[in-house]
């Protein structure tokens, strides 16, 4: 305990002077719900830490967009492979990988098979929430549910539990309503209360869903209207950790012991909050594309320590 | 008695302000015989253009998605409602009742619309 406790202070105190964004890839780490980041180079050659069990990896990949061809990224397909491959590539090889939505551009069964595909054979089981754009069909999500709601409920939420870790999947991105953001859903929150109540507060959460759980920019419909509910059930944990896609950059937040973080996209990247006329796609330079988009991986060991979010890019 | 004669006469003006549109309506029979008329409406920068727009009944109304992004017009209330629309994408809705539409994009609901119709 003592041996954490320096740890993490001595850490914590390299961590505020470290703070801030950097080269390729940037390390979250929260602690007593600080969350700071050093950068990818620094925490790579950062010894191993000790750890009462053995830790793992888990994964997340976002926004493929799977039938996108527009200047923005005209080959889709191609940048998703290319994740693919870095995925495959990687050292620490992930127990599970989670899929934070808008699999395909527009949901239909082409483009479903299509990242189906792509998306097989990356050596670990793949959990999913839907995006608004796997929500387009006629049938309002009937071609996404076909394919990945066995095991699920209402439109999609589901909840696992891997070595000590809960993991709830979250849809909000179903019935929407005129004016707002996005939405869980009374039924949806009724069941969140549920599948919360018998677990102690120790436990270590993570919640995934597309669109962020937390107001990013109201006017652009980044955030979820009926987030307040869900946090107010996630407060009593001592770790929760919310991840999301929807808009295609790294930004993250935090509140008391829950940390929020949004990651990138494999297809394309989207403007700053406010930073355009719009949300849509933003236009780079082809060169520059790769690195603005990538994929996440994050370490959880048992214990005290902090879950550490590594952003890394395709470039 | 003073509250009962007051609203006797709200009433009384009701019933005026309700008949008007109705008079002009019918005491136009050339109005009948216009064709059906047809406006547009642009789906760009993630706004329907124009916002609002105000159509007499029979009115056409037809919205073009002109975003790199899917777009839908679906109504309020879900009386219409579009397929996703891709870029180019056209979703047309004939408005044969006056009354007030509210529509948003179902994929963006901070995209808000409404269609006005009213005979003039
Ligand atoms: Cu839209």
């Amino acid at each position: 305990m003592t041996d954490h406790a320096d740890e993490s202070l001595s850490r914590r105190g390299l961590l505020t002077h470290c703070a801030g964004w950097a080269g390729a890839g940037a390390l979250y780490t929260l602690t007593g719900g600080i969350a700071s980041s050093i950068s990818l180079d620094a925490a790579l050659a950062a010894p191993p830490r000790r750890g009462a069990s053995k830790p793992f990896t888990f994964l997340q990949i976002s926004d493929t967009h799977i039938g996108f061809d527009k200047a923005a990224n005209p080959d889709t397909r191609g940048t998703a492979i290319a994740a693919v491959e870095k995925i495959k590539a990687l050292p620490d090889k992930p127990d599970i990988i989670l899929h934070t939505g808008d699999i395909t551009h527009l949901s239909t069964e082409e483009q479903f098979d299509d990242a189906r595909q792509i998306l097989s054979g990356l050596g670990a089981p793949v959990f999913y929430v839907p995006g608004e754009h796997d929500f387009l069909d006629e049938g309002q999500g009937r071609a996404y549910l076909a394919r990945y709601g066995a095991g699920t409920l209402g439109t999609g939420w589901h909840s696992f539990d891997h070595l000590g870790v809960h993991f709830i999947a979250l849809n909000n991105v179903a019935n929407l309503k005129a004016g707002g953001m996005a939405h869980l859903g009374e039924e949806q929150l009724a069941w969140l209360k549920r599948d919360l109540a018998g677990l102690s507060a120790s436990t270590p959460i993570v919640v995934f869903a597309h669109i962020p759980l937390w107001t990013v920019y109201e006017a652009w419909g980044w955030g979820t209207d009926d987030s307040g509910a869900a946090l107010a059930l996630l407060r009593r944990f001592g770790s929760v950790t919310v991840l999301n896609g929807h808009i295609h950059q790294i930004l993250q937040k935090v509140e008391g012991n829950v940390s929020f973080h949004s990651a990138r996209s494999t297809a394309y990247p989207q403007p700053a909050p406010g930073a355009a006329p719009s949300p849509g796609p933003l236009k780079v330079p082809s060169e520059q594309l790769p690195m603005m988009l990538g994929i996440r991986t994050a370490r959880f060991v048992r214990g005290n320590e902090p879950i550490a979010l590594i952003d890394q890019s395709l470039a | 008695m003073t509250h009962a004669v007051a609203a006797a006469r709200r009433l009384a003006a009701l019933a005026l302000i309700l008949a008007l549109p109705a008079l002009a309506a019918s005491s136009g029979p050339a109005a009948a015989a216009t064709p059906a008329k047809t406006v547009t409406v642009a789906i760009k920068t993630f706004a329907f253009t124009a916002r609002v727009i105000t159509v007499a009944p029979g009115t056409t109304v037809v919205w073009t998605n002109e975003d790199e992004d899917p777009h839908t017009v679906t109504a309020a209330d879900r009386s219409f409602h579009s397929a996703a629309l891709d870029t180019g994408g056209k979703f047309s809705f004939t408005f044969t009742k006056a009354g007030d539409f509210g529509y948003f994009c179902s994929l963006h609901p901070h995209m808000t619309g409404r269609v006005i119709v009213k005979a003039n």
